[in-house]
C-alpha cells in the first residue's frame, strides 16, 4: 500500500505544475535551494571551529546547546506558516478499498521526509562529523544526533497539532519573546538552563529516548486525530469564511476608476497571497534599520538609493510585477466586458501611488540617521512614482502566467516567469545609472535632484505613458487570455 | 444581428472550426448542439473576441468583433465559472458588472428583483463569496449577471448543466421570454437535446467544427436530433434509398 502511495506521490511531484515551470525558473530555484543547503552544511561543518576560536576554553557543543531551545521555538513559529499537513490530496482515496488507518499513516509518514526536516539534518550531520573528528565519544555523538532527529520530528508533528489554532501561534511567539527578554534583562539565565538540558542529550546517550518518545507521542496524537477525521466534511473540507461586505463607496470620489479600485482593494484584502504581500511590504519599512545601522557606508554610495527604491517601492514591486495576472482567473470575463482598459490600469497605478506615499511616510523616521536619508527616500519615492510605476505596468503586458488566488502566499512562485526577473533590471538599474555617474562626477545632491526630475517628468507624462501601455495590453490580449487559462503554469 | 463569414480556427494545422456562412437574426433564440470537441465553445470564444480567427470574421450588430470593441456594450455572456470573480459576494459581483455596463445600484437591484424566484433564496444575502458557492449556484449568479445592462445579444455556454430541475425549468422560461418579448438574441449551447428543442427556435448542429444541420425547431426536431446523435441516421437513409 505504501509503495503505491509513494509512487503516486512521485508522479504528483514530477507532473506537478512546479515541474512544468519554465526552465529559467527551475534553474534559479534549484540554485537557491542548493545554495541554501550548501550554506547550512557549510555552517554546520565550520561552526565548531568558529565557536572554538570566538569563545575559547568552552565546549562548543555546550554553546550550541544553549541556543537549541531558541531554534526549536523559532522553527515551530516559522513552520506554522510554511508547513501544512497535506490532507487535501487524499480525497480520491476515500472511496477506494484502502484502510483509513493506512491513509493516516501515509500522510504522517510522508511529512517526516519533508524538505523542512532535511534542512536541519544538513546542519546537524556535518556538525556531528566534526565532533567525531575532534575526538568526542562515538557512542555519545551518534545518540546525540539521534536525539536531534527526534527533536526535528517532534517539531514536525507538534506543528501539525498546533497548526489548528492561532492561539498556539501566539503562545509560541510570546514564549519566544518571553525567553529572550528574561535572558536579555538578566532575570533568568534561560540559555544556561536550556543549555544544561540539551547538553545532557550528549552527556548521557540514554536521554536520546526522550525526544524520540516525544516524536512518537506526537505522531500517535496526530494519527488518532486524523484517523477519526478522514471524512469529507471534517478535515478535508476547505473552510469557507463568512463574507463581509465592505462599503467602499468612498472610492467614488476617484471617478471613473472607482469600480476597479474597489475591485483591487477587495482583491488584496480577501485573498491570502495578496494580503500577505501587504504585510510583507509594511515590514520592509524596517529594512532601512539594517542598512542605515552600518556606518561604514557613506551617504554618497549608491547603496542607499537602492534601499530607497526598494523601501518606497516594495509594494510596487510585489504587487505590480503580477499585474494583470492577479485578475487572471476571470480575465476572459473582463475582456468580454466593455471595460475601459486604461481606467483599469489607472486604478492599479493609483493603488501603487498610495502605497509609495505610505511607504515614504513610514521611512520618514530614518531622518534620525541624518537628513540625507530623508532626501534620498524622497527622491526615490518620486522616481518610483514617475518612472517605475509605468515601467512595471508596461512589463505587466508580458505576463502570461496564471495565478490562483486561493493558493497560499509564502513560497508561492505561481505566476513567476522570466518577466519578473527581467523587470528587476530596469527597476533598479535605471535609477543607479542616473544616480551613480552624477554622484561620482558632480555631487550626490545633483544626482538626487536628477532622480526627482525624472520622477516628476514621468508623473507629468503619465497620461501619455498609460495610453502607450494600454495599447501594449490590447495587442497582447489573446496571448494573455490563452496563458491565463492554462491551469498548470 | 450576427453574421459569420468564412470563419475558421486552426490549432497547429488542425481545424477545430469551419463555418462558411451563418446568419443569426435579431430576437432569435439560437441553439448550438454538438458532441465534445465539436467547436461550440470555440465559436462562442470567437464571438466574444477571446481568441483570434484563423480566417474569416464575425460581424455583431454591424461591428466586426476583432476590429472594434463597440459590440461589447450590447453583448453579454456567461461561458463558465471563470467569468466569476471568486472573492466577491454575488451582490458585489452584480454591482461591479452593472458599473461596467453603466447601470447604477438601483438599476441592478430592480433587475435582480425579477430573479428572486430563479435564485431560490440561495444567492442574495448569503454572506458567502462566489468562490464558496456550489457549482449550480455559481452558475445561477453568472447567468443572471449576463442579463444586466439590457444586452441585445446574450451568449450562454451550457447554461443548463449543473442546475437543479426547478432552476432548469425557470431558466427555460426566462430565455424564451428574453427572445420573444424583449427581442434579445439569445445564443445557447447545450448537451441536453430536450432543453434546446424546448427553448430554441432554431438549432444548429456542429460536428467536428462544421455545421451539419440547421433546423427550424418543430415537433419533429427532437426525434431528428436524437437520431443524428445516436449515429443511426446514415444507415436509415441508406435503407430509405434502397
Amino acid at each position: 500500500m505504501f509503495k503505491s502511495f509513494s509512487k503516486l506521490q512521485w508522479k504528483s511531484f514530477f507532473r506537478s505544475s512546479s515541474m512544468g515551470k519554465s526552465i529559467g525558473i527551475k534553474i534559479v530555484m534549484g540554485f537557491f535551494a542548493l545554495y541554501f543547503l550548501g550554506m547550512l552544511a557549510f555552517v554546520g561543518s565550520s561552526l565548531f571551529f568558529v565557536l572554538e576560536k570566538a569563545i575559547p576554553n568552552t565546549d562548543p557543543l555546550a554553546i550550541i546547546s544553549q541556543y537549541l531551545l531558541y531554534w526549536v521555538l523559532a522553527e515551530l513559529f516559522i513552520r506554522y506558516f510554511m508547513q501544512k499537513l497535506p490532507v487535501m490530496d487524499i480525497k480520491p482515496f476515500l472511496i477506494l478499498p484502502i484502510k483509513k488507518s493506512s491513509i493516516a499513516h501515509y500522510i504522517l509518514g510522508r511529512s517526516a521526509v519533508s524538505f523542512y526536516n532535511f534542512l536541519a539534518l544538513f546542519f546537524f550531520i556535518p556538525f556531528a562529523i566534526v565532533l567525531l573528528i575532534k575526538g568526542y565519544a562515538f557512542l555519545n555523538v551518534s545518540f546525540w544526533l539521534l536525539a536531534m532527529i527526534g527533536i526535528v520530528l517532534s517539531i514536525n508533528y507538534i506543528n501539525f497539532i498546533v497548526n489548528k489554532s492561532d492561539k498556539a501561534l501566539i503562545s509560541i511567539a510570546s514564549l519566544l519573546v518571553a525567553c529572550y527578554s528574561l535572558e536579555y534583562f538578566e532575570i533568568l539565565p534561560i540559555k544556561e538552563y536550556a543549555g544544561n538540558i540539551f547538553y545532557a542529550l550528549y552527556a548521557n546517550p540514554l536521554y536520546a529516548i526522550i525526544p524520540l518518545a516525544i516524536a512518537g507521542l506526537s505522531y500517535y496524537f496526530n494519527y488518532s486525530f486524523i484517523r477519526n477525521r478522514i471524512f469529507l466534511d471534517a478535515s478535508l473540507k476547505k473552510k469557507a469564511t463568512e463574507a463581509t461586505s465592505s462599503d467602499l463607496s468612498w472610492t467614488k470620489r476617484f471617478g471613473d476608476i472607482a469600480p476597479f479600485l474597489q475591485l483591487d482593494l477587495k482583491l488584496i484584502w480577501r485573498n491570502k497571497r495578496t494580503k500577505t504581500q501587504v504585510f510583507v511590504s509594511l515590514a520592509f519599512a524596517f529594512y532601512g534599520l539594517f542598512v542605515y545601522g552600518m556606518e561604514d557606508m557613506g551617504m554618497g554610495s549608491g547603496m542607499f538609493v537602492l534601499v530607497g527604491i526598494l523601501m518606497t517601492g516594495v509594494f510596487l514591486m510585489n504587487f505590480g510585477q503580477f499585474i494583470p495576472a492577479w485578475d487572471s482567473s476571470y480575465y476572459s470575463m473582463m475582456m468580454s466586458q466593455n471595460i475601459p482598459l486604461k481606467k483599469y490600469l489607472e486604478a492599479k497605478a493609483a493603488l501603487i501611488y498610495v502605497s509609495i506615499g505610505v511607504m515614504f511616510l513610514l521611512s520618514v523616521p530614518y531622518v534620525y540617521y541624518g537628513w540625507d536619508s530623508l532626501a534620498i527616500n524622497f527622491s526615490c519615492a518620486l522616481y518610483n512614482l514617475g518612472v517605475n510605476v509605468p515601467l512595471i505596468l508596461f512589463f505587466g503586458s508580458k505576463n502570461k502566467k496564471r495565478i490562483d488566488l486561493n493558493k497560499s502566499a509564502l513560497g508561492n512562485m505561481q505566476g513567476t516567469s522570466a518577466t519578473q526577473f527581467l523587470v528587476a533590471l530596469p527597476l533598479f538599474g535605471l535609477p543607479m545609472l542616473i544616480y551613480g555617474p552624477l554622484a561620482f562626477f558632480v555631487s550626490s545632491e545633483v544626482a538626487l535632484i536628477a532622480l526627482c526630475v525624472f520622477g516628476v517628468v514621468g508623473f507629468a507624462l503619465r497620461d501619455k505613458l498609460l495610453d502607450f501601455i494600454t495599447n501594449a495590453y490590447r495587442k497582447k490580449k489573446y496571448g494573455m487570455i490563452a496563458g491565463f487559462k492554462e491551469q498548470n503554469s | 444581428m450576427i453574421t459569420v463569414q468564412n470563419l475558421t480556427k486552426k490549432y497547429v494545422g488542425k481545424t477545430v472550426l469551419n463555418i462558411e456562412q451563418l446568419e443569426i437574426p435579431k430576437g432569435q433564440s439560437f441553439g448550438l448542439v454538438g458532441n465534445n470537441g465539436a467547436g461550440k465553445t470555440t465559436f462562442f470564444s470567437l464571438l466574444l473576441d477571446l481568441i483570434q480567427p484563423t480566417t474569416g470574421h464575425i460581424i455583431n450588430n454591424e461591428v466586426q468583433v476583432d476590429q472594434s470593441e463597440a459590440w461589447k456594450t450590447n453583448t453579454s455572456s456567461f461561458i463558465d465559472e471563470t467569468f466569476l470573480i471568486g472573492y466577491l459576494t454575488p451582490e458585489e459581483y452584480f454591482y461591479f458588472i452593472g458599473e461596467l455596463r453603466n447601470q447604477n445600484k438601483a438599476d441592478v437591484d430592480a433587475l435582480l428583483s425579477n430573479f428572486e424566484d430563479f435564485f431560490h433564496g440561495e444567492i442574495l444575502n448569503q454572506k458567502k463569496y462566489l468562490r464558496d458557492l456550489s457549482k449550480g449556484n455559481q452558475k445561477k449568479a453568472g447567468i443572471v449577471a449576463s442579463f444586466i445592462g439590457n444586452p441585445e445579444v446574450v451568449i450562454l455556454d451550457e447554461p443548463f448543466a449543473n442546475l437543479d430541475p426547478t432552476t432548469q425549468i425557470r431558466l427555460k422560461s426566462i430565455i424564451k421570454d428574453l427572445a420573444s418579448k424583449q427581442g434579445v438574441t439569445v445564443l445557447v449551447s447545450s448537451h441536453d437535446l430536450i432543453h434546446v428543442t424546448e427553448v430554441c427556435e432554431r438549432i444548429v448542429v456542429l460536428n467536428k467544427g462544421e455545421i451539419v444541420k440547421d433546423i427550424e425547431t418543430s415537433e419533429a426536431t427532437l426525434k431528428e436530433l436524437e437520431l443524428f446523435f445516436s449515429g443511426k441516421e446514415e444507415s436509415q437513409e441508406d435503407v430509405s434509398v434502397s
